[in-house]
C-alpha cells in the first residue's frame, strides 16, 4: 500500500475516458461501481466541455454483486450502442470491477455488436492515467487502423498528429499551432487523433507518409505499431520552445522533402528578442526547479537554460515510463533527477533546492505557495484556469512567446514584491499608500511620517558634512546605507561619521 | 441488534401511504460515493483522521472533490492498494499497520482514525473492522480507531456521512437511566448554524443540547432511552437506526430549511420539552421573520418557475418542499438517490399532488424527461450542468448545496438566493 493525499495521475481507465473523450463517434462503456462517474466532471467542468463524455457506466452496487453484474454489463452496452449508436465501441473495466473478474471483452464479443469493440486490459493496481491513455489510443488505432491502405507517397507530404486527447494540458492550442507551421511548410493533415479523430478517420490512419508524435506520453505506443505496420516514420521531436521548434521544423521539412525556410523564417517569434532584451538581464542565473510529466518537464529544462538564461537547479517527473528522457536531461544540466509520484518527495526536494522559479504543475504552485516561491505551470495536472478561454499553446513560435510572458510574470511580480518589502519604511511603498495614482486623492497616512525618523536618528554622531552626504543617496537605499554606516562605524570603535565613514562603510558592505 | 428493534425501521419503507406512486429506477446513476462526505466530515471533526482504504480512483476522486482543500494539510488520506497487496491477505493487514503507524507517528494529536473502506477493499473483502478493532487496541487511550464504508456500492454521496456517524453511536456513552430529557441534534452542520441553533434551544429553555457529530470527535456527548433527537440532515437512515438501538427518540419534524421548515423543526422540540407556546413564539418570532423577508427578496425570481431536481444527496424532497412552499416554486421531478418515507413523510405531504417524485436514476431516461419537461431550473451535479447549460437550460449545481450553510432562519435568504441566482445570470447574459 501507498500512503497517497494527492496524486499526480489518475487510474488508467481515466486515461481511455480522455481517450474517448477526445473522438468523435466513439463510445466507451466502463464497468465500473456507482460513484466513478465523478470522472465526468473533469471534462464537464476543468476542461468545460458543453457535452457529456462518452461514457456510459455499469454504476453496480453491492446488492448486483455475485448476480448479473456480468448481465448488467451487457445491458448497458446494448443501451449505449441503442441510444449513442456509435462507430466503435471501446469496453473495459474499472478498478473495483477488475476484482470482480466479469470479463467486458468476452462478454462484448458474445454479444455480437454490429460496430467494432475495442477491448481494454487497463491494469489499475499496477498502472496509472498516461498509461490508460497511450494503451487506449494504441488499441484503437491497431483495432481500426485499415491496412490494406498504404502510404499514399504523393509530392504534397500527408502526416498524422498523434497524442492530443481531452483533458491535456494545452493540447487545443498546440495543434494550432504546429497545424501553422505544417500548412506554412505545404504539409497536408491526414488527421490529428485521438482529439476530433472518428473510429471511421482512424481506418484512414495508413495513409499518411509520416507521423508526428505531440505527445509521447499518448501518442508513441501507436506510433511505434504504426511504424512497423505501414512503415511510417515519426518524428519525435516536441516543439515546445524556439530551439525545439526549430529542429521540429527542420526535422518535419526533411521528412515531407520541403524547403524549411518559410517556417523558420516566421516573424512572430518575438520571444528570442525578449530574452535578449536588456530588461530580462536580471533573468541571468536564476535558479528554476522544474517538474511535471517527463515531455514538458525536459522541454521546459532546455527553454530554462538556452533561452532564458536561467540555471536548473532540479529536474524531474511523475511517470516513470518516460524517466529515461528525464535522467538523459538532468544529467545535461548536472542535477540529480527525481522521479516520484509522491509529492512530499517533490516538496523536500524544492525545500533542499531553496530555487528562485519553481515550474511545474498545480501541486508544485501550492508548494510554491506555501515557500512564497514565484511558480508558473508547466505540466499537467491542472486546474480550470489552465484551460484558459485565450489561445495559450506551448508549442512553436507563439508557444514560446506564451511560456516567456508566463514563465516571467511571477518572476516580475516577485521582484515588485521583494522592492515593497525592501522599502517598506517609505512612505511611497507603504502598505497604508495604497495604489500610487490614487495617492493623490486618498492618501491613507499622513504624509510628515518620513520627516521624522531621518533627523532624529542621525543625531550627534552624524558630521553635518557627512549627513548632507547621505541625503544625496536616493531616498530607497538611503535608510539601507544609514544602518549600514552606523553598523560599521560601531564595529570599527569610531566616534564621528564623517564622509571617510560613509565610503568606508559602503566599501565594506560591497559585495 | 435486536429483531424487535429493527422492525420498525423494515416497516418505515412502505410508512405513510403516498397518494402518488413513486417512480423507482434502476440503470447508470451519475451520483458520488460516500467517500465524499470525508470532504466536509473531515472539518467537522477537527481532530479526526480519515483513512480510505482503497485504489487510486478513490484518492483520485477525493482529490478531484476536495479542490483546493488538498493542499491545506488535510486529515484525509488514501492507502492506495497495489498489485503486491492483492496477492495475499494477511500481507494486507500488514501494510495497513505499517500505515496507520506511520500516520500516527506523523500526527499524534490525532484522537480518532477512521478506516474508511471502499468499493475495492469490500470486494477483496478486507476486514476492516477487524483491523480496527486489532489496532484499537494498540492504540487505547491515544486514538479510537474506526471503521466505515463510503464505497460506491453501498452509499450514495452524503450516506457516506450517515455510515460515519452510525459508527460513532455505538462509542456514545451511557446516559444515566434517571437523566433528565437531552436534546440531540444529529447531523454534520456549519459552526455558524449550528451556534445559531443553539442558542436559540438556550432561548426556549431546552437543555442541554448536544450534536453528533460533535466539534471534536472524542467529545461524543451520550444516549440514552432520555434522549430525544432531531435530525437536521434527510439522509441518516443508519444513524437514526442506531440511536434507536440505544434507546433514544426520533422528534418527528420537517427539516430544518426556510423559515416554516426551521420553525416547524424548533417546535418539535419545544413539544417534547413542554415550552409554553407563548413563549415558543415569542423566542422563534423574530427570526422567522427575518427569514421570511430574506426569502422574499429572491421570491419574485422563483415564483412560479418549474424546478426538477435530479437525485444526489436526498437533500431534495425538503428542499423542494422549501422552494414549493415558500418561494412559489413547482416542483415537476424531485428525484432523490434514496427515499427514506418515514423521515420525509411531511416533507412529502407539503409538495404538490403533481409533482413526480422519483427514486434511483436511470441517467439517459431521466435527462430525457428533462428535455420532455423544460424546468426552467435543474438541480444536477456538476457532471451534467454543463452538458445541460449547452442544451439550453439553466442548472443549479446539486454539490453546493452539501458545502454552503443553508439551514436555519438565517440562512434562509441565502437558501433562495442559490436558486434564484442562476435564473438572474441567465436574464443578465446578453453574450
Amino acid at each position: 500500500m501507498q500512503l497517497s493525499v494527492w496524486t499526480y495521475e489518475g487510474p488508467p481507465h481515466v486515461g481511455a475516458m480522455r481517450v474517448a473523450t477526445a473522438m468523435e463517434g466513439m463510445h466507451y462503456v466502463l464497468h465500473a461501481p456507482q460513484g466513478d462517474t465523478y470522472a465526468d466532471l473533469l471534462f464537464t467542468m476543468i476542461e468545460r466541455r458543453g457535452k457529456r463524455p462518452p461514457v456510459t457506466y455499469t454504476t453496480f452496487q453491492a446488492r448486483d454483486l455475485g448476480k448479473d453484474t456480468a448481465q448488467l454489463f451487457q445491458d448497458a452496452a446494448r443501451d449505449a450502442l441503442e441510444r449513442f449508436k456509435p462507430q466503435a465501441m471501446m469496453v473495459g473495466a474499472s478498478c473495483t470491477a477488475e476484482l470482480i473478474q466479469d470479463d467486458p471483452a468476452g462478454l462484448a464479443e458474445a454479444m455480437r455488436l454490429p460496430c467494432p469493440v475495442i477491448p481494454l486490459e487497463l491494469p489499475s493496481y499496477q498502472r496509472k492515467e498516461n498509461w490508460g491513455a497511450a494503451e487506449s489510443f494504441y488499441q484503437i488505432v491497431r483495432k481500426l487502423a485499415d491496412t490494406a491502405i498504404t502510404p499514399r507517397g504523393e509530392k504534397r507530404a500527408l502526416v498524422n498528429i498523434l497524442g492530443p486527447a481531452a483533458l491535456g494540458f494545452r493540447h487545443r492550442d498546440d495543434v494550432i499551432e504546429v497545424r501553422k507551421i505544417l500548412d506554412t511548410l505545404g504539409i497536408e493533415v491526414n488527421m490529428v487523433a485521438p482529439l476530433g479523430a472518428s473510429p471511421a478517420d482512424i481506418a484512414r490512419i495508413g495513409a499518411a507518409d509520416f507521423n508526428i508524435v505531440l505527445y509521447p506520453e499518448i501518442g508513441d505506443e501507436a506510433a511505434r505499431w504504426l511504424e512497423k505496420t505501414f512503415h511510417q516514420p515519426a518524428i519525435r521531436t516536441v516543439p515546445i520552445g524556439v530551439g525545439a521548434t526549430r529542429e521540429f521544423i527542420t526535422g518535419v521539412a526533411a521528412l515531407a522533402g520541403v524547403d524549411p525556410e518559410p517556417a523558420l523564417g516566421d516573424s512572430s517569434s518575438r520571444m528570442p528578442w525578449w530574452s535578449r532584451s536588456v530588461d530580462s538581464t536580471y533573468l541571468t542565473g536564476k535558479r528554476v526547479f522544474i517538474f511535471g510529466d517527463a515531455t514538458h518537464a525536459v522541454a521546459a529544462a532546455r527553454i530554462a537554460q538556452e533561452e532564458l538564461g536561467f540555471v536548473v537547479c532540479g529536474l524531474g517527473c511523475y511517470n516513470r515510463e518516460f524517466a529515461r528522457d528525464v535522467r538523459a536531461a538532468a544529467k545535461k544540466y548536472g542535477v540529480e533527477p527525481l522521479i516520484t509520484d509522491d509529492h512530499m518527495e517533490v516538496e523536500d526536494a524544492i525545500a533542499a533546492a531553496s530555487p528562485e522559479l519553481v515550474l511545474g504543475t498545480q501541486m508544485e504552485r501550492h508548494i510554491a505557495k506555501r515557500f512564497g516561491m514565484p511558480c508558473a505551470v508547466i505540466s499537467s495536472p491542472v486546474h480550470v484556469q489552465d484551460f484558459p478561454a485565450r489561445h495559450s499553446p506551448q508549442m512553436g513560435f507563439e508557444g514560446a512567446n506564451v511560456i516567456f510572458d508566463s514563465w516571467v510574470h511571477p518572476l516580475v511580480m516577485g521582484l515588485e514584491e521583494h522592492l515593497l518589502v525592501m522599502f517598506r519604511d517609505d512612505f511611497e511603498f507603504s502598505d497604508e499608500a495604497g495604489p500610487s495614482h490614487h495617492a493623490a486623492h486618498s492618501p491613507k497616512t499622513a504624509a510628515p511620517k518620513v520627516e521624522i525618523e531621518e533627523p532624529a536618528s542621525e543625531g550627534e554622531l552624524w558630521t553635518e558634512e557627512a549627513s548632507r552626504e547621505l541625503k544625496k543617496i536616493p531616498f530607497f537605499v538611503r535608510g539601507k546605507a544609514r544602518r549600514n554606516t552606523e553598523a560599521f562605524a560601531a564595529e570599527q570603535g569610531r566616534a564621528e561619521i564623517d564622509i571617510a565613514t560613509l565610503y568606508d562603510a559602503k566599501a565594506h558592505y560591497a559585495r | 441488534m435486536s429483531i424487535t428493534q429493527t422492525l420498525p425501521a423494515n416497516g418505515s419503507d412502505c410508512a405513510p401511504v403516498l397518494n402518488k406512486g413513486v417512480l423507482r429506477e434502476r440503470g447508470q446513476r451519475e451520483v458520488f460515493c460516500g467517500l465524499t462526505g470525508i470532504v466536509w466530515l473531515h472539518r467537522k471533526m477537527q481532530d479526526a483522521f480519515f483513512l480510505v482504504v482503497g485504489s487510486r480512483t478513490c484518492a483520485h476522486l477525493l482529490q478531484s472533490a476536495a479542490g483546493v482543500m488538498i493542499f491545506a494539510e488535510p486529515r484525509f488520506a488514501t492507502a492506495i492498494i497495489e498489485e503486491r497487496d492483492l496477492a495475499g491477505m494477511a500481507d494486507c493487514h500488514d501494510e495497513l499497520d505499517r500505515i496507520v503507524d506511520k500516520l500516527l507517528t506523523r500526527r499524534p494529536e490525532i484522537k480518532t482514525l477512521f478506516l474508511v473502506g471502499s468499493c475495492p477493499s469490500e470486494v477483496i473483502k478486507m476486514d476492516l473492522a477487524k483491523a480496527a478493532q486489532r489496532l484499537g487496541t494498540e492504540y487505547a487511550g491515544q486514538t479510537r480507531i474506526l471503521n466505515y464504508s463510503g464505497s460506491g456500492i453501498e452509499t450514495t454521496f452524503t450516506e457516506g456521512e450517515d455510515a460515519c456517524l452510525a459508527t460513532l453511536v455505538p462509542e456514545m456513552p451511557v446516559a444515566r437511566p434517571d437523566a433528565a430529557q437531552e436534546l440531540l441534534i444529529v447531523g454534520a452542520l456549519p459552526d455558524i448554524v449550528e451556534d445559531q441553533f443553539l442558542r436559540l434551544f438556550a432561548e426556549l429553555g431546552i437543555e442541554p443540547v448536544h450534536c453528533l457529530p460533535a466539534r471534536r470527535a472524542c467529545d461524543l456527548p451520550s444516549v440514552g432511552p432520555n434522549t430525544r433527537y432531531l435530525l437536521a440532515q434527510p439522509f441518516l437512515t443508519e444513524t437514526a437506526l442506531a440511536l434507536e438501538d440505544r434507546g433514544a427518540q426520533r422528534l418527528d419534524a420537517l427539516f430544518p430549511f426556510g423559515a416554516e421548515g426551521t420553525t416547524a423543526w424548533l417546535r418539535a422540540a419545544a413539544d417534547a420539552f413542554g415550552v409554553d407556546e407563548m413563549h415558543f413564539n415569542r423566542v422563534v418570532a423574530p427570526g422567522r421573520e427575518r427569514a421570511k423577508r430574506a426569502i422574499a427578496h429572491s421570491r419574485e425570481r422563483l415564483e412560479g418557475k418549474r424546478i426538477t431536481f435530479l437525485p444526489d444527496s436526498q437533500l431534495e424532497v425538503p428542499l423542494a418542499r422549501f422552494l414549493a412552499t415558500e418561494a412559489g416554486m413547482i416542483p415537476v421531478e424531485v428525484g432523490t438517490p434514496y427515499l427514506h418515507r418515514q423521515h420525509t413523510a411531511r416533507e412529502l405531504e407539503l409538495l404538490p399532488e403533481s409533482t413526480r417524485i422519483s427514486e434511483g436514476q436511470d441517467v439517459d431516461k431521466q435527462l430525457d424527461r428533462v428535455r420532455e419537461d423544460k424546468p426552467d431550473l435543474t438541480v444536477c451535479g456538476l457532471g451534467l450542468a454543463n452538458p445541460l447549460e449547452s442544451e439550453g437550460f439553466t442548472t443549479k449545481w446539486a454539490i453546493e448545496l452539501v458545502f454552503s450553510p443553508i439551514h436555519g432562519f438565517e440562512q434562509a435568504g441565502d437558501l433562495a438566493e442559490l436558486f434564484a441566482r442562476p435564473l438572474r445570470r441567465r436574464d443578465v447574459l446578453r453574450v
